[in-house]
């Protein structure tokens, strides 16, 4: 099962089996990771799910849609070249190892 | 002195916001949040579109798995609903018979499905859509089902009628106006919607009522209609929209009106005591009149909104609204509240699938509707957060660059 690592802010690190087919966004929610807060369900109407993705690993991450890109715009931390929305990143084979970095605030 | 006792009647989304983001900002008491269904508080919008669709399953639903509640101290109690609000006391008591006091009360208590009072509304297989009980209900009767109507073309009508119609049940839309979702959205955007569910090969009366329900056996088998037409049915859903659940604050001698009414810091008329969500009826500068809306956002914000004030940090509630409906391949934005427009233009085209309509009172942009068009939506949110500088000519010009055009109004 591929493995996400999830770290915080102050660089606590949290590792979870995210099965193939979940998204980042809920696997954290699942398993009560502080810092995704996700208010509308994956709808990708709010961006409360966002997360910075280790720069190194952009390349493997699927490709940004246009709704995506619209709807950073509402981050409330800083949106950098590597933020995405979480429930975007749906977990694959090619997705194992990777690692997200959670902002300082969601709302 | 004992810490101070938050409790949060309705653990929908509004009343588990309110918990979580009392926890989170620092409220230093005790927090108790009391749900009347047998489950923890879980998302609804997916009741009528993924979930009942069969794409996610119940464990997708909740807000926060059970171990949640633990660790953030928040004392939930679902399964037990509130049968009473004693004032004086500061106390509150359950069906079950246990008590609780408390210091501030936050009530979450939501809507209920509206009842047609129709001969046949109790036969089996006429449902309603609000809770997951309804919703699983509903998904199992749906699977066998070859002949759906749907009576009230509102969101919830419409989005279910598209998960029928998928299913490859032959589906029927009986609506009592002119105009699908009329109530919220605009007539360019309505249209459109009728037009799609007609292509998407339902049915769609307009202007017609439910007379009564046909039944055989106890069991529904059709519909007539006020014009006196039959339709054979074994799947009958109502969706006519949703009342208020007002009836505790009532009996507790707050002042309800079309919901529960509070002020800009969502106060009902005892201070001690606020409202939130779908039940709470309040002033707001995105309309001309008091307002209740039934939309995550507003019970996401109005939850935070009121943990910030019994956190000490009072802000007047001024979030702008936003909604959504996913409906086949539509996804229909809103910003703002649309209501009352007495202009609009389009932006793109809807035969493309993809257009906003732009609503303007006066002068005043009041609020955007987006089919497929998120880039639209985001920018209606930026403007209508500020003084909405943009006139019809700007909204409708596709050449006109509306991002800068919202950057410029926020760096002034």
């Amino acid at each position: 099962m591929p493995k996400v690592t999830y770290v915080h802010p102050n660089g606590a690190r949290e590792v979870l089996d995210v099965p193939v087919g979940t998204s980042v966004m809920r696997a954290a929610i699942v398993n009560g990771v502080d810092g995704i807060v996700a208010e509308c369900g994956g709808e990708m109407m709010c961006a409360t799910c966002h997360v910075y993705v280790e720069p190194e690993q952009l390349d493997r991450t699927p490709p940004q849609s246009d709704d995506e890109k619209a709807m950073l715009e509402f981050t409330a931390s800083e949106r950098k070249p590597n933020s995405r929305l979480s429930c975007q990143l749906v977990a694959t084979p090619e997705l194992d190892g990777l690692v997200v970095y959670l902002p300082e605030t969601q709302v | 002195m004992p810490a101070p006792v938050a409790a949060v009647i309705g653990a929908g989304q509004a009343g588990f916001q309110a918990a979580a983001s009392l926890r989170d900002g620092g409220f230093a008491g005790r927090i108790l949040l009391v749900g009347d269904e047998p489950v923890l508080p879980y998302q609804r919008p997916p009741l009528s579109k993924s979930y009942l669709a069969g794409q996610s399953r119940v464990d997708d639903l909740w807000l926060r798995p059970a171990e949640f509640y633990a660790k953030q101290q928040i004392d939930l109690v679902y399964g037990d609903p509130v049968i009473k609000i004693d004032r004086g006391q500061r106390r509150l008591r359950l069906a079950s018979g246990i008590e609780f006091s408390w210091d501030h009360l936050v009530l979450a208590t939501g809507a209920g499905c509206r009842l047609l009072p129709v001969p046949g509304a109790d036969l089996d297989g006429v449902l309603a859509l609000r809770t997951l009980s309804d919703a699983d209900a509903l998904r199992q009767r749906l699977n066998g089902s070859s002949e759906v109507v749907v009576v009230g073309a509102g969101f919830i009508g419409l989005e279910f009628a598209a998960v029928a119609l998928a299913a490859g049940a032959r589906v029927r839309i009986i609506e009592i106006t002119h105009h699908p979702m009329g109530r919220v959205v605009s007539a360019a955007v309505s249209r459109f919607f009728t037009e799609a569910h007609t292509g998407w090969g339902a049915e769609v009366a307009l202007g017609t009522g439910l007379a009564r329900i046909l039944g055989s056996g106890g069991r529904v088998t059709g519909v007539e209609t006020t014009d006196g037409r039959r339709i054979a049915a074994d799947l009958v859903l109502i969706c006519v929209g949703v009342s208020p659940n007002a009836a505790l604050a009532r009996d507790a001698g707050l002042a309800v009106d079309n919901g529960i009414v509070v002020d800009e810091y969502l106060r009902t008329s005892d201070p001690a005591i606020s409202a939130i969500g779908d039940c709470a009826n309040f002033p707001t500068p995105f309309a001309l009149t008091r307002v209740r809306l039934e939309s995550v956002q507003n019970a996401a914000d109005q939850g935070r909104c009121v943990a910030d004030r019994l956190s000490g940090r009072p802000v007047p509630y001024q979030k702008v609204p936003w909604f959504w409906s996913d409906q086949g391949d539509l996804k229909l934005q809103i910003a703002g509240i649309t209501t009352g427009h007495d202009n609009s233009v389009l932006r793109g085209n809807p035969a493309d699938r993809n257009f906003s309509v732009f609503c303007f009172r006066g002068a005043r942009l009041i609020g955007v509707e987006s089919v497929n068009r998120t880039a639209d939506h985001v920018i209606a949110r930026r403007l209508l957060a500020g003084d909405p500088v943009l006139s019809p000519e700007q909204a409708s010009d596709e050449s006109y660059d509306l991002r800068a055009h919202a950057r410029r109004l926020a760096d002034r």
